[in-house]
């Protein structure tokens, strides 16, 4: 498909014919926090977001979410309310979009597939938003990403100026969302020459930059090494850089008892927490700060590249705005290439 | 919808206390429906993931032999600060829990690496439950020609602390199998061995020709065992163990029994000595 051009004021009409096959989410502001929220009108949307505070990886993998109760009846009849109608996700930023292709990789995996998290994925279409006001916190392109990335998205939309958007079909499905009747028209040479400039000064707005080049083969040298003592020293323990990772997965089964019975809940776990590795008999493997500290380290930069290939890091940043302590993930990669 | 982690309903059909403390008791489980237990094919070495209704779930070592096809069994200590641990010690027999497996990978019984040799298995305290369960299933009429000698190291702090004791007494009189049981301390009844398991080891010094070694105990005892195993001649890839982390998923997803890049749940619980070596971190 040749691109294709929105005007802004016909964007409501054509997510209001998508609203009737899909439910569709999008960034909202509410109470001054950006989320992603299911819409009923393009009037709800919040356009002007850089990007929301948390991923939108929960629509995939709910930070709680009740797996089954007990007794067994009542477990069928949940089965079938995990996605009651397939989604769209508008406006996801491409470096969150890039994140599933990581989750992907962990929750649809050949031996053992999660249904609760591939049935959420193979019933959402994925509708980017480019991002053209990246923030100082934002290194995607030293990830293997970009503001304009089209990694598993079905749709790319990219803001042109103040009247219009320009839409790309990445897949046959997000062509698919763009009917004969709908408000769009071809994108003409001009639009495609403000395109690539559009592109071209965002990408170099992106300006923090992370050499990537050998940091696994280093850390593969450095666990021993008395630089994990330093680095953890900031650390709170608090565990905000996981929650808010778009790629962190790890995760707990607990039972909740309630009124009806029992419930098992799968609720985000993080690696940072004393608890994560605790045994029954007291033996804890990841005894201090420094040991969390350098699993986090270790399981995104090396130990995800050796079982996946990729990097488990998207370079959105989100772990560097909100640490209480400002600890910035750049810069341990920086002291790490140094040690 | 099928869940992986649903697990499958069994009835607690026997639960046998094994040591002086009482606080390690084997549960023979049965399951509910027929279709499950078929299902349930495992081999020795590996874990199933146990749950109580309302307490939660913990991976535990099969000490049952998969030839035992009518029931599963397991031998779990009570740990006071463990949830599970301490429910599954407060039941009764003919209640129902769950049984989700089995998982993670298993000693190199059906392969070249084990068949035809001389198989040596060195335990200690309550870690002897898979070596247990290998033992049945290598001394059963249908195994036993495939393997050479068989010869058992196994050790607990205390008489009253050795697992399994009619099995024990059983193997002891019977042909096909060398029996060295030991206790780290006797009592006025104990008329068998003294001496910790890596002393014991040292002094019968079973011979490491054309022999595979398997060993389970507590990390310390580990430890302490690799260093004579290795001087007897045994090579670091002919010794088999099996590591434990805390587990919530059992199928290399929940993110927190990983060993550098390695998860135990799923390219363990078995690793060679050599395998261990590897590893980033000390996992021993």
């Amino acid at each position: 498909m040749k691109e294709k051009i929105i005007k802004k004021e016909q964007l409501g009409r054509w997510l209001e014919k998508l609203g009737k096959e899909y439910e569709i989410w999008a960034p909202v502001k509410k109470n001054g926090l950006v989320f992603f929220h299911p819409i009923k009108s393009a009037k709800e949307i919040y356009f002007n977001f850089l990007n929301s505070k948390k991923t939108p990886k929960d629509l995939f993998f709910p930070q709680s979410e009740v797996l089954f109760s007990f007794p067994k009846e009542e477990v069928e009849k949940e089965a079938e309310t995990i996605l009651p109608k397939s989604r769209i996700i508008f406006a996801i930023r491409p470096c969150d979009a890039k994140s599933l292709a990581l989750l992907d990789q962990v929750f649809d995996s050949e031996d053992y597939r999660d249904p609760y998290y591939v049935e959420r994925r193979e019933g959402t279409l994925l509708v980017g938003m480019a991002c053209t006001h990246p923030q100082t916190s934002c290194f995607c392109t030293s990830m293997r990403g970009g503001p304009f990335e089209k990694n598993c998205l079905d749709l790319l939309m990219v803001e042109l100026g103040d009247d219009k958007y320009l839409v790309e079909a990445v897949t046959q499905t997000g062509k698919d969302l763009i009917g004969k009747d709908d408000p769009f028209e071809d994108a003409q040479g001009k639009d495609r020459e403000r395109l690539a400039k559009v592109k071209k000064e965002t990408e170099e707005k992106v300006k923090s930059k992370v050499v990537m080049e050998g940091l696994e083969e280093k850390l593969d040298k450095i666990f021993d090494s008395p630089f994990w003592d330093r680095i953890h020293q900031r650390c709170l323990g608090c565990a905000i850089c996981t929650y808010l990772c778009s790629t962190c997965h790890c995760f707990a089964l607990l039972d909740e008892k309630v009124n009806s019975g029992v419930q098992r809940v799968r609720s985000w776990d993080s690696c940072m927490f004393p608890g994560f590795t605790l045994e029954a008999s007291g033996h804890n493997p990841r005894i201090s700060n420094r040991e969390r500290m350098r699993q986090r380290v270790m399981h995104k930069f090396n130990y995800f590249v050796k079982n996946f290939g990729e990097t488990a890091c998207v370079g959105c940043g989100r772990c560097i705005q909100n640490c209480p302590v400002n600890i910035d993930i750049r810069e341990i990669i920086e002291e790490i290439k140094n040690e | 919808m099928n869940s992986l982690y649903r697990p499958k309903p069994v009835t607690v059909r026997k639960i046998v206390i094994e040591n002086e403390a009482k606080d390690i008791k084997t549960f023979e489980l049965v399951f509910l429906s027929k279709e499950d237990r078929e299902r349930f094919k495992f081999t020795c070495g590996q874990f199933a993931m146990l749950s109580v209704l309302g307490a939660g779930e913990s991976p535990i070592g099969i000490a049952s032999s998969p030839l035992d096809d009518e029931y599963l069994q397991f031998t779990v200590k009570r740990y006071p600060t463990g949830v599970l641990t301490t429910a599954l010690h407060s039941l009764e027999e003919g209640s129902r829990i769950g049984v989700r497996g089995p998982y993670g990978n298993f000693y190199p019984l059906e392969t070249e690496t084990m068949e035809g040799k001389n198989i040596l298995m060195v335990g200690g305290g309550f870690a002897f439950t898979t070596l247990r369960s290998t033992i049945r299933y290598l001394l059963h009429e249908k195994n036993r020609s495939r393997f050479k000698d068989i010869t058992v190291l196994y050790g607990a702090r205390s008489p009253g602390e050795l697992i399994y004791k009619s099995e024990l007494k059983e193997w002891e009189e019977r042909g096909g199998i060398t029996m060295y049981i030991t206790v780290d301390k006797g009592d006025e009844n104990w008329e068998g061995r003294v001496g910790l398991v890596p002393n014991v080891l040292k002094e019968v010094a079973p011979s490491s020709e054309n022999t595979v070694t398997l060993i389970c105990g507590p990390p310390i005892m580990l430890k302490y065992t690799m260093l004579p195993l290795l001087d007897l001649g045994f090579s670091p890839e002919k010794i088999f163990t099996s590591l434990e982390r805390r587990m919530s998923c059992g199928i290399g997803k929940c993110g927190r029994c990983n060993i550098g890049s390695k998860y135990v749940c799923k390219d363990g619980p078995v690793f060679t000595y050599r395998e261990i070596g590897e590893l980033p971190e000390e996992a021993l």
